[in-house]
């Protein structure tokens, strides 16, 4: 009897685990460890992967010109996380803390513009700040300016636009961590005659720390990444270091180089997520 | 007096800031939707020209543009209904039961929410090429279904948890089997969590960029399309497009969760 069951649990655990298992494996697990191999392979004269032991990639990723736009793009990752705390946290406290029956359409209003495709609303705001553009046109109207400001290419549209894409991952986690503070511990700090800022700091903001740092978590790693935002608004005067893996995968043409670049993005990754962890962080308020 | 002035004017500078925000959120749409009606003809489309609707009804005479947005919605549909089948699969059984290994599949799930998109993007192309799967609307599907499944997973182990078991039980002890337990009780029971990882899932794939531009081979999807645009300048249509793609949505939600709307207090 204790054999039977044992082999049906083994049975179910199996049909329903095992998709997982393998599809993770093959899909995951092998191109990520694929890459590492990649990364110390060199390339032959058309370009085709070559399979021969060689540092050479990773000697190469201590270019001075590469070493610069790593720390551009930790620059504008920190920056991008950085305003989405100081502009997230107020509206996350508000729309969180809101008495008012629309607070659940309030919520969703944080979410329906993301139904529309990123790229082309990055590219809309592209329209908006251009030479040409709708700001431009305005602030001529109301006579604030005389010529054309270029707003475009450089390090703080490109932030700008980061921000503008990885808010909402701020938001949520923050929303969360927020609409679960007790208002009694509130109103018991202000009754023993601590003022605002200090109910703030020694209540409201330890206990949404933890909203805080897996918004972090989620908005300074993709910001790494995000070449597409750097191409659109910074136009190649800001790169992160997506864009150095994008140019080895695409025109570059030297995948063993990009897999190397990608390692740097894995290894900040694996670094970030153990320092969040032994922050007390939740792998689980990661997930949406 | 004074007090309740300056409650006043503190409510007012929230509503205040809070405009701004949503004014921030959803200005790059409103440009969106305005030069969809844009009458220019001449590259790069920034200019406004006056309004028309000819774009509209252009849309339709671009052929590239309409089978790129059908291959979105194919690719969509495939990998949602993919990855909510394992994702489903998996959350119940990891839950369910002890077993060895659990923790690396736990590790597994974990990557791609947290991995830079384009890392994962370059590590699927590097396996197609290998592997010689054909790029293009099959390989989309199967990159898509691997970053959605962990989302479906978290998403229904969310709501599993302080799951009743004995209802399970119950179904067994009155005969029903394993399979069929898990079809008329389990599933039901966890319907919303399931959908709620279902439509993540296929508002994911909709909406990626990274990933499918490594893994696409020839084949377009609507935002590779967008991207290739973007050198020489958006065209109103594909504006148009996306202006009917947000209304589409909003309705659907709005139809769907009426309740968004009135019920809550």
């Amino acid at each position: 009897m204790v054999m039977k069951t044992k082999k049906g649990a083994a049975i179910s655990i199996a049909t329903m685990v095992s998709p997982v298992t393998l599809w993770m494996a093959f899909f995951i697990a092998i191109p990520l460890l694929y890459v590492a191999v990649m990364s110390f392979c060199g390339t032959d004269e058309n370009y085709n992967v070559v399979f021969r032991l060689t540092l050479e990639n990773y000697r190469r990723l201590l270019d001075p010109s590469y070493l610069q736009i790593y720390m551009q793009s930790i620059l504008i990752a920190f920056l991008t996380t950085a305003f989405c705390i100081l502009l997230g946290y107020p509206f996350a406290f508000l729309i969180a803390r809101t008495k008012s029956r629309k607070k659940a359409l309030l919520y969703m209003l944080v979410i329906i513009p993301f139904w529309t495709n990123s790229l082309i609303r990055i590219y809309g705001w592209r329209t908006f700040l251009s030479a040409s553009g709708m700001l431009n046109t305005l602030l001529m109207k109301l006579n604030l300016i005389d010529t054309q400001i270029d707003f475009l290419y450089n390090i703080g549209t490109t932030v700008f636009g980061m921000v503008y894409c990885l808010f909402p991952f701020m938001i949520l986690p923050l929303y969360t961590a927020i609409e679960k503070l007790d208002i009694n511990l509130l109103e018991a700090s202000s009754d023993l005659g601590a003022r605002g800022a200090s109910t703030f700091f020694h209540i409201i903001l330890p206990l949404t720390a933890s909203g805080i740092f897996s918004g972090s978590i989620m908005v300074f790693i993709p910001a790494l990444g995000y070449f597409f935002v750097a191409d659109i608004l910074g136009g190649g005067n800001s790169d992160v270091i997506g864009n150095l893996i994008e140019r080895q995968f695409q025109s570059g043409n030297n995948w063993p180089l990009g897999a190397a670049l990608s390692m740097i993005l894995i290894g900040i990754t694996l670094l970030l997520v153990k320092l969040y962890q032994k922050c007390g962080g939740d792998m689980e308020s990661l997930g949406v | 007096m004074v007090r309740t002035q300056k409650r006043k004017l503190k409510k007012g500078l929230g509503v205040g800031y809070c405009a701004l925000i949503y004014l921030f959120l959803f200005l790059p749409i409103a440009v969106i939707i305005t030069n969809s009606f844009n009458a220019t003809t001449s590259k790069p489309y920034m200019t406004w020209k006056g309004f028309t609707f000819d774009w509209y009804i252009k849309l339709f005479d671009n052929s590239a543009l309409l089978d790129s947005f059908g291959n979105t919605i194919l690719i969509a549909v495939c990998s949602t209904v993919l990855a909510t089948c394992i994702g489903t699969l998996a959350a119940v059984g990891m839950y369910r039961y002890r077993f060895r290994g659990k923790g690396v599949i736990d590790a597994l799930l974990y990557i791609p929410v947290v991995i830079p998109e384009i890392v994962l993007g370059i590590a699927l192309l590097t396996l197609f090429a290998k592997t010689s799967i054909p790029r293009g609307i099959l390989s989309l599907v199967l990159a898509h279904t691997t970053f959605s499944i962990p989302f479906v997973v978290f998403n229904i182990r969310a709501r599993l948890t302080g799951y009743d078991n004995s209802v399970e039980e119950a179904s067994m002890d009155l005969g029903a089997g394993k399979v069929e337990t898990f079809f008329r009780i389990t599933v039901p029971i966890l319907a919303p969590a399931i959908g709620g990882g279902a439509l993540l899932a296929f508002t994911l794939s909709i909406d990626d960029v990274i990933i499918s531009y490594f893994t696409n081979g020839q084949t377009k999807t609507f935002p590779l399309k967008v991207m290739e645009s973007i050198k020489s300048g958006v065209s109103p249509d594909v504006n148009a497009l996306s202006t009917l793609i947000l209304a589409g949505t909003t309705l659907l939600v709005i139809l769907t969760q009426s309740n968004l709307f009135k019920r809550r207090k």
